[in-house]
């Protein structure tokens, strides 16, 4: 009785012991790589011989990297307009009661998170060749959509799954004009859902490098295509004031996505 | 009808932007339209050639028409075309359309003139053999196999053998990571499920917070990290573990890649593992134990068979996305340690062999969508949900 107690605690011990030697895993490299980028020395070891804004400087005076950040953030608001629209409209299409063939319909439409990204980077790539889409900001947009779109499908049609259709029926037998209802009842029930998505076009957009990698020129280039060329070339701790920059948005970002699932949550316990 | 309406915008741009250009590429796998289209009167004369006997006059009059009709970049084609079947034949095959170019009839001894192998069967069969508009060529070649002069199916030699090569390493690599992916998330998944409140979320957010950070800022932190004179390194020579002047090689090997894959992947293995945990009531644990069953036998009685649905879940999808990785091994890994993506990038990037990166692509792509069709069936596809 005795031994069978003392597994019986060992056990969650172990579990923690387990369980947060991954979280340190998860996590460390993410926490090391920050400190790193205030090095005073171009060294990537602990202790920092002195603390240094240079690296960030060398970020924000640098004409490459500003192109690549402005390129960037140019390609990623297109792509999320873009996309928030066209997926915004297929989600409330596919969600219509009296859609039909929804399943291979949505299979189709999301079928570019599947795909692996090398195979739809060669074939955009091949068949921009041929239409002069090559070196284009217009070219990576018209791409990024394409695979941010998916996920705007799939958050919209997750929020539409708990919508009351009724509400527009009602909405139109007090008069209202479909576009009046969609733009008044439906719209802003479905707000968090849209908006996550838009935030997820966006990130897919500012993160994605293989597609940019092939169809984007030298001035073209984006802040991840420019970061591959940093690692593979000459790895400078400019890197890790990028990573470090990008690490803090990619948090505030995450914290927008919890704090927009916990509204919809309320609401949904309000209702 | 108005429900197709609102999905058409969508559908026609992915038709236009992503679905028409992979077919575009797929169909490049098997077109071998080169020859045909810049060769058509070789190629009619060619086809009532009986094979055994050296042509004659009328097929290498036949040629000459062509080569003269056709320009420099299309001869190069299809020149770069027949070296895919023999070494050699590319700078043959220029040379000779760079002499007859100003030949003039009898083009046989101008073909002779230009390269004695002309007089013998054995290129016109290779002509010949290039010829059909169909070819399974580029698809045996990205199996490593390849047809003879009597049209039956061979695997190349050992030397030439690399793509099975390249496509084990691929499926190696992508069951390693998901095998360390779910040695490491088990446990994390059970900490979460069976922490409360703040704690599980605190938790929660720790794993979601590398799940949306950059890829590509994950993938250089290890690089900066795994570095010989990376901070693993020098935290381990001075720890003693380690002589300093010997740094581990811990990167652009198996190693790193292993490392950054399965630092990149873990969320997606946590996430569904941790999902079906969360549903098994504590109190079959409870009542297993209240009826005798010690805390092991009922871990692996009830609580691991149940958990199991979250196990295929993860595992497939970590595998599914371990496959198609190619910014990560590329940054992190030897030349020894490339998959399959690599190699598309190379086949289409760098020496622009469009069948080679379109078979490949074909083979890589055939296996993702099974591997989703087995995660629709045992899953479903509407679970894919991220974050």
């Amino acid at each position: 009785m005795n031994h069978f107690l003392s597994v019986e605690r060992l056990l969650p011990i172990l579990l923690w012991v387990a369980g947060g030697t991954v979280v340190v895993f998860l996590i460390a490299p993410i926490i090391a790589i920050m400190p790193l980028s205030f090095n005073e020395e171009p060294f990537f070891t602990y202790p920092m011989p002195g603390l240094s804004l240079r690296w960030y400087e060398e970020f924000f005076s640098s004409d490459v990297w500003q192109l690549a950040l402005r390129n960037s953030i140019i390609v990623a608001v297109c792509t999320t307009l873009l996309s928030t629209a066209l997926g915004t409209l297929a989600a409330i299409g596919l969600s219509r009661p009296e859609c039909p063939f929804r399943a291979t319909l949505t299979a189709i439409l999301i079928s570019p998170m599947i795909v692996p990204v090398i195979v739809s980077a060669v074939g955009i790539y091949y068949a921009f060749a041929a239409v002069g889409l090559l070196n284009s900001l217009t070219g990576l947009v018209l791409a990024h959509t394409a695979i941010g779109a998916p996920f705007v499908v799939i958050t919209v049609t997750a929020t539409l799954a708990s919508f009351d259709h009724n509400l527009m029926r009602a909405a139109s037998s007090l008069g209202a004009t479909p576009l009046e209802a969609v733009l008044h009842i439906m719209l802003p029930i479905i707000a968090p859902g849209v908006v996550s998505g838009a935030l997820f076009a966006f990130v897919t957009s500012f993160d994605e490098v293989v597609i940019a990698l092939f169809i984007a020129g030298s001035e073209e280039r984006t802040l991840p295509r420019q970061m591959w060329s940093g690692v593979r070339e000459t790895l400078s701790p400019t890197i890790a004031a990028v990573a470090t920059l990008l690490i803090i948005f990619s948090t505030l970002f995450l914290a927008t996505i919890q704090w927009l699932h916990r509204r919809a949550e309320r609401q949904k316990l309000m209702h | 009808m108005r429900a197709l309406l609102l999905v058409a915008p969508l559908m026609l741009f992915l038709v236009a932007i992503f679905i028409v250009p992979i077919g575009m590429l797929l169909t490049r796998s098997v077109d071998n339209r080169e020859v045909a289209r810049t060769l058509p009167n070789t190629v009619a004369m060619l086809s009532s050639w009986d094979g055994r006997t050296v042509p004659d006059e009328a097929i290498y009059a036949a040629l000459a028409t062509d080569l003269k009709a056709s320009s420099r970049e299309d001869v190069a084609e299809i020149a770069k075309r027949l070296n895919y079947y023999e070494a050699g034949t590319r700078s043959m095959l220029l040379k000779t359309a760079r002499t007859i170019r100003n030949a003039k009839s009898p083009y046989k001894d101008a073909f002779v003139a230009a390269d004695a192998q002309w007089e013998t069967p054995r290129y016109w069969h290779l002509l010949k053999r290039a010829m059909p508009e169909l070819t399974a060529f580029y698809l045996l070649a990205a199996l490593d196999m390849s047809r003879d002069e009597t049209g039956a199916i061979t695997t190349v030699t050992p030397e030439n053998a690399v793509h099975i090569d390249v496509l084990l390493r691929t499926f190696a690599v992508s069951a390693s990571v998901t095998l360390l992916c779910l040695l490491l998330g088990y446990p994390l998944a059970a900490l979460i499920a069976r922490s409360k409140g703040s704690t599980a979320n605190t938790l929660l957010i720790l794993v979601l917070l590398p799940f949306w950070t950059s890829l590509l800022v994950r993938t250089s932190a290890w690089v900066v990290l795994l570095q010989s004179r990376g901070v693993v390194n020098s935290a381990l020579a001075w720890l003693g573990v380690i002589d300093p002047s010997q740094p581990l090689e811990l990167i652009y090997n198996r190693i790193g890649v292993l490392i950054a894959m399965t630092h990149i992947l873990l969320p997606f293995m946590v996430l569904p593992i941790y999902s079906v945990m969360k549903s098994i009531p504590p109190v079959y644990l409870r009542a297993a134990s209240s009826l005798g069953a010690p805390p092991l036998s009922a871990f692996w009685r009830i609580y691991l068979p149940m958990s199991m649905p979250g196990v295929s879940a993860g595992g497939l999808l970590v595998f599914i996305l371990a496959l198609g990785y190619y910014i990560t091994p590329a940054l992190v890994g030897g030349p020894r340690d490339q998959m399959v993506s690599y190699y598309i990038a190379y086949y289409s990037n760098q020496v622009t062999n469009w069948g080679m990166a379109a078979a490949l692509s074909a083979i890589l792509l055939v296996a993702v969508l099974i591997l989703y069709a087995v995660y629709n069936r045992m899953v479903g596809i509407d679970r894919l949900r991220i974050g």
